[in-house]
């Protein structure tokens, strides 16, 4: 579904990433993990054309979209949950959940939406009127998470879900993430936690530097020393 | 008392155009973070192109109103495609000093085209003045007054209520947030433009109606003062920037009305430099902390 071609990436004179490779199979979770300022945040960013790369082809669904517009890139299925989740405060939750839906014309449809997402989070559902700058850090994850699926996405991309938030609430989102893939949802997940993220995903990269040094299957990059070793403690 | 009444009453037909204008500095800094130096100048060509309609093509108050609205908003559209797009990742002092270019070139090119001198501003509605026993309150003000009341009635419907306001409250909130839904953020920008310069125009036709006289560089002194009511009821703030405007037009009434009106220029500046000073986020702002 997305295939990520040596892709090379700078912010200004700095190399943020080095011919960085990876694809994402359809209805899998990839994992990629690696340290702070490994790169991760700003694949992403790529891929949503936040910003452009150097060099490098990203394929999705067999076209180039590396040169595409973040709108046009939204219309064809990506959205992303970015780091920091960047939530409209000063809008109400459910505004929030629109804007998710800003492209889309079929309004029945986005009511159904708007169902599902209340359904999987009954909180926002209560909140629905509320300032989403007064929600805690899970809530607004939720919002994040809630708005991104707004546009029914085929390939959903989550940018360190697991930040600043309490571990009931990692387990939480995480369990959440799992339901979203398992109803057909294409997940591309980044994190630090490499142990929440390895053990839902079928595929795994490691990042260092800006450059993948290691892949695998979820299981077998948790059971690996170097792994172990750099990102779990072991 | 009398005196302090009637005062207030002239302060909130001033106010309400300072409003008005002030609304526009508002909306843009919103979202750009651009003080547009140039909105001063739009208010200004407003209140030339109600001069045209009224005087020369003989139209009522209201279609002189939404011409002036509607060529404001395409000239505010204009600059902001030719002037400030190709900054956008340009400092921000460099749109800044563009900003100011732009004020000047509007100012000179409308002494080119109509000439310096100062032009008396047509009568549009019979001036009736009410009484009520000393106070006295005439139809201009209250043409003015509510006239300003419609315009922010209708712009909080717009930027509550529709698809398009709402798109641009999140690019201001995070404009990078605001892209990855699929948000054109280039046409919010325009449309924002677009918003803040229609007021500018009909703020212009308003104040033609209040002084009674325009010129080319009308735009100066109260594109200043509606953007320290900006300032002072909160940059990017919306209802700041009524609160501001309002509060700014009832200080310089009521200093003219009791002190002196030489002075009441100096007071509305020393304003500015109080509250830059004491609360740099104005009135209604909140010292933002960055959650992370």
């Amino acid at each position: 579904m997305l295939e990520v071609k040596k892709l090379t990436v700078h912010y200004g004179i700095i190399q943020a990433t080095k011919e960085v490779s990876f694809q994402v199979k359809e209805g899998e979770i990839v994992s990629l993990i690696g340290a702070n300022g490994a790169g991760k945040s700003t694949i992403l960013k790529a891929i949503s054309g936040l910003h452009r790369a150097t060099s490098g082809e990203i394929l999705y669904q067999g076209k180039p979209i590396q040169n595409e517009s973040t709108k046009k890139i939204v219309q064809l299925g990506i959205s992303q949950v970015p780091e920091g989740r960047h939530v409209f405060g000063g809008m109400t939750v459910l505004e929030n959940l629109e804007m998710g839906a800003f492209l889309r014309k079929d309004k029945t449809e986005i009511q159904k939406d708007l169902k599902m997402v209340f359904d999987r989070f009954p909180i926002l559902e209560e909140r629905k009127k509320q300032d989403t700058a007064t929600l805690s850090g899970g809530e607004q994850q939720m919002v994040a998470l809630g708005r991104a699926l707004m546009s029914r996405p085929k390939l959903l991309l989550l940018d360190e879900p697991s930040m600043g938030l309490a571990p009931i609430f990692i387990k939480e989102i995480f369990a959440i993430i799992k339901m979203i893939n398992a109803q057909g949802t294409t997940v591309l997940l980044i994190e630090q936690n490499a142990k929440v993220a390895l053990e839902i995903a079928q595929q795994g990269y490691v990042l260092e530097t800006g450059r993948v040094v290691q892949s695998g299957t979820g299981k077998e990059l948790l059971a690996s020393d170097d792994v172990q070793k750099a990102y779990l403690g072991g | 008392m009398e005196n302090f009444i009637q005062q207030l009453i002239n302060g909130l037909s001033l106010g309400s155009i300072y409003a008005l204008i002030a609304l526009g500095y508002t909306m843009v800094y919103g979202i750009i973070k651009l003080i547009n130096f140039a909105h001063g100048e739009i208010y200004m060509v407003g209140a030339f192109i109600g001069y045209a309609t009224i005087h020369t093509f003989q139209l009522g108050l209201i279609p002189s109103l939404i011409i002036s609205m509607g060529f404001c908003a395409l000239l505010g559209a204009l600059i902001e495609r030719v002037a400030y797009k190709p900054l956008r990742k340009a400092t921000r002092v460099a749109a800044l000093i563009t900003a100011i270019g732009v004020s000047f070139l509007l100012q000179n090119v409308m002494i080119y085209i109509v000439g310096p001198q100062v032009r008396a501003f047509p009568q549009v509605i019979e001036n009736k003045v009410y009484s009520v026993g000393n106070i006295q309150i005439n139809q201009t003000q209250i043409t003015i007054f509510l006239t300003t009341i419609i315009l922010m009635v209708a712009l909080q419907f717009i930027v509550k209520q529709t698809k398009m306001g709402k798109a641009m409250r999140a690019v201001s909130t995070d404009a990078d947030a605001a892209r990855l839904m699929g948000i054109n953020v280039d046409n919010v920008i325009s449309f924002t433009f677009i918003l803040g310069s229609s007021l500018a125009g009909a703020a212009g036709v308003l104040v033609g109606m209040y002084y009674n006289s325009i010129d080319p560089l009308m735009g100066v002194a109260p594109g200043l003062k509606a953007f320290i009511a900006a300032v002072l009821g909160g940059i990017g703030i919306i209802p700041g920037a009524l609160v501001g405007g309002f509060a700014i037009g009832i200080i310089e009434t009521l200093i003219s009305g009791y002190g002196s009106s030489l002075i009441k220029d100096a007071v509305v500046y020393l304003i500015l430099i109080i509250i830059l000073i004491v609360k740099p986020t104005g009135l209604l702002g909140k010292n933002k902390k960055e959650k992370v």
